[in-house]
């Protein structure tokens, strides 16, 4: 059993509205998966399936191999994107109350939340009030909660929002810990840079329909389409341009250094680069030669923008 | 401990230490008796003021009809004219003048007589002294007619029917009015909890909502187990203030009693100036015997069976109302926008409660009191009114109790399932104001 979490053709309808359809996920165990799509996207709705707040109209969850029931709340870690908490309640009231309700006993909870505190240097927060606190401050309590129950699956919407670069960075830290001690989580976010951090997997969600997922370098390598960024050292103004733009599709170029180099961008007809070096080869020094692999942020906007006019 | 108690316990714990609550948990019943204390002392002065009024009399009647009462003395002038009466008047600082000019007869005197005073006279004031004319005219033509004072007074009486049930026992007057007024009582008391921590769930819910940790709470219990849980524990505080009200107010009555030495029942006063029956039922009991038959009438009242039902229409009833509560506040957003949908909650109490105290206490068993009994949002209220009554021969039948209880029951499955509906994808909607539309197609959700 390799996958915390499958969904099978999982359909969610709010009235005439559809908000999930025949969405199917595999999440492995012990990977960081990235849920990506625009907002309005269905995202939310099938976090909140996964946490039982709401129930698919068809379809079926299988956590850890099991029909998805209620026993497995307690298995499961999820930090919402509307997230707060009381705000007149003492820090280590509230963590202890929200650690019971997850299923731990009160001194289990005491002890985990001693250790939680001292490792985010928070130890003396105990009897303060939330609303003493700043924001950032709140949100370390926040994410503390979310993950002392030690949850089999972490669900994580936008957890850097709210953050100051420092400690998003230590929240970043801490998640990519949490996985290597074997936490499967689930990243829901729109910020690309932090999808290419973490994630080994992404699923991408738009307009109530998955429209890709899998291994995010699988995914990339598909998304190449044989562009390549070419530097050539040049002993003299050759005319080698004009050539290459008579045999390839050259789709930028410009000239360096006096004119003695030429960089510019090609797009083959395959991933066959023999031909292509065949023919430079002889004629100018290749100072490097990269292929273009789009980022997660052009895969997202590309397969959105595709799937637009529908 | 189970979940349930879990959030039960924290609610309870959030509002019992709230500041607010605290301070008007204790404070409340020192306004109160505070508040008697004043009413009692402020009536007290008020009768104990004398107001003096100047008679000018010029007519060769009223010599002798204006005799000083308690709080009304009479300051007879001679030999002057009216408008040096009314100069002294005013110097002395008296509450006004009567004149009474002189004319060939006591129609025509009544008719020209002027009270003067510096502002609008207090009507009692006016009363008495029309009453003082009105006495004088009658007398006049009595004498007209050829009737002594004393064949007068023969005439004036009073009757009371004597009325008994069918079995034979005496009926007292005001006995239904007396025993509806204690079942009015249980059943203001129903509906101001329902208002007032109602309200607490309300707001509760909002705040909740507003601080978005409901999805946190949400992804461990269920939405119905948290509105349950703040229903109760809200409620539990609710209890928990009410029974410092009681102990804390009788305490300090009695302590008012017993230092001040007020009579207790000076505080009567007030509640006979309501429109309320109790002080025309006390009327009727002046003798020792009537009151004898009262006593035994008021325990007669089956105590045990009322606060029984009490106990079943107020939490019946206070589970509907709280839960239709916690769904407002799960639509809205902020507490202003909860206007629209309040005003339809409070309505069938307010109707309720006049509808109490208008129809069942003339008619207990009416075609309307039945109805409001039986109507399932009404009869927290209404049936408690009728209760102390009696069930079965000369109460409340027996088959109208058991269709009471059984639609607030049935109401109360349905109303908590749609208030829960309503609930459960409300405390998720956030930065818009709904329509009643709206709410309607979240039932379907």
């Amino acid at each position: 059993m390799n996958n915390i979490l499958v969904a099978n053709e999982v359909t969610k309808k709010y009235g005439n509205h559809i908000a999930l359809n025949k969405i199917s996920l595999e999440i492995p165990k012990n990977s960081i998966y990235g849920l990506l799509g625009p907002n309005g996207a269905g995202k939310t709705t099938l976090i909140r399936i996964i946490n039982q707040i709401t129930y698919p109209d068809q379809g079926t969850i299988i956590f850890d191999g099991k029909p998805l029931e209620a026993k497995h709340i307690s298995m499961i870690g999820y930090l919402p994107e509307e997230r707060g908490l009381y705000k007149s309640m003492k820090v280590g009231e509230q963590a202890l109350y929200l650690a019971q309700l997850k299923g731990m006993s009160k001194s289990e909870a005491k002890a985990k939340l001693k250790y939680w505190f001292e490792r985010l240097e928070i130890g003396d927060w105990w009897n303060r009030k939330i609303q003493e606190l700043s924001k950032g401050m709140a949100q370390k309590i926040q994410f503390i909660v979310t993950v002392l129950h030690e949850p089999k699956l972490l669900i994580f919407d936008e957890p850097f929002s709210g953050f100051d670069p420092i400690n998003a960075n230590l929240i970043k830290d801490e998640i990519l810990r949490l996985k290597e001690n074997g936490t499967s989580i689930i990243f829901s976010t729109h910020r690309m840079e932090s999808v290419e951090e973490l994630c080994e997997y992404i699923a991408l969600i738009h307009k109530s329909e998955k429209l890709l997922d899998g291994k995010l370098s699988d995914i990339k390598n598909a998304y190449k389409n044989n562009i390549y960024k070419v530097g050539l050292g040049l002993h003299s103004s050759n005319g080698i341009l004009d050539d290459l733009k008579d045999k390839f599709q050259i789709l930028s170029s410009e000239y360096v250094d006096n004119g003695q180099q030429l960089n510019f961008t090609v797009q083959l007809p395959s991933n066959d680069t023999g031909a292509f070096l065949t023919h430079l080869s002889g004629k100018a020094n290749v100072n490097h030669f990269t292929e273009t692999i789009p980022s997660a942020n052009d895969i997202f906007i590309k397969t959105v923008q595709n799937k637009q006019p529908i | 401990m189970s979940k349930l108690g879990l959030i039960i316990k924290r609610e309870y714990l959030a509002k019992v230490r709230n500041k607010s609550f605290v301070v008007m948990t204790f404070l409340s019943p020192i306004l109160m008796v505070g508040m008697i204390a004043l009413i009692v002392y402020l009536t007290k002065v008020n009768d104990n003021e004398t107001r003096v009024i100047g008679v000018l009399n010029q007519s060769d009647y009223f010599s002798t009809d204006f005799q000083g009462t308690d709080n009304t003395s009479y300051v007879k002038f001679r030999d002057v004219d009216l408008e040096a009466a009314k100069d002294s008047i005013i110097k002395m600082g008296l509450y006004g003048l009567l004149y009474i000019p002189n004319a060939p007869n006591l129609e025509r005197v009544a008719e020209n007589a002027v009270f003067y005073t510096k502002d609008a006279p207090g009507s009692s004031v006016v009363t008495n002294l029309e009453s003082v004319f009105e006495n004088r005219l009658r007398m006049e033509r009595l004498q007209d007619l050829g009737v002594s004072a004393s064949d007068f007074n023969k005439l004036d009486l009073s009757f009371e029917i004597n009325t008994t049930t069918f079995s034979g026992e005496q009926n007292l007057k005001g006995i239904n009015e007396i025993k509806a007024f204690i079942g009015g009582g249980f059943g203001y008391l129903i509906m101001m909890f329902i208002i007032i921590y109602g309200g607490f769930v309300m707001r509760s819910v909002i705040e909740e909502k507003t601080s978005r940790i409901v999805e946190v709470i949400i992804s461990s219990v269920k939405p119905f187990q948290l509105m349950l849980g703040k229903i109760i524990g809200t409620s539990l505080a609710g209890i928990t203030q009410f029974v410092i009200w009681i102990i804390s107010a009788s305490l300090l009555l009695g302590m008012l009693v017993f230092i001040f030495g007020i009579d207790p029942s000076a505080l009567n006063s007030g509640a006979e100036n309501t429109p309320g029956l109790i002080g025309g039922a006390a009327n009727f009991a002046n003798s020792e015997t009537t009151m004898q038959l009262y006593a035994n009438e008021l325990f007669k009242i089956p105590w045990a069976m009322l606060i029984t039902f009490f106990m079943i229409y107020f939490i019946l009833g206070y589970l509907i109302y709280s839960s239709i509560y916690a769904a407002i506040g799960a639509a809205v957003d902020n507490e202003a926008d909860t206007q629209q949908f309040i005003f339809p909650i409070i309505l069938p109490l307010m109707l309720a409660i006049y509808v109490g105290f208008f129809s069942v206490f003339n008619n207990p068993h009416g075609p309307i009191a039945v109805g409001f009994s039986l109507f399932p949002l009404t009869s927290p209220i209404v049936m408690l009114m009728r209760l102390p009554g009696g069930i079965g021969e000369g109460g409340v039948p027996v088959w109208e109790l058991l269709v009471s209880i059984a639609l607030l029951v049935v109401t109360f499955i349905g109303i908590v399932w749609l208030a829960a509906k309503i609930y459960r994808v409300g405390i998720l909607m956030y930065g818009k104001k709904p329509s009643y539309k709206d709410i309607f197609k979240w039932l379907k959700y």
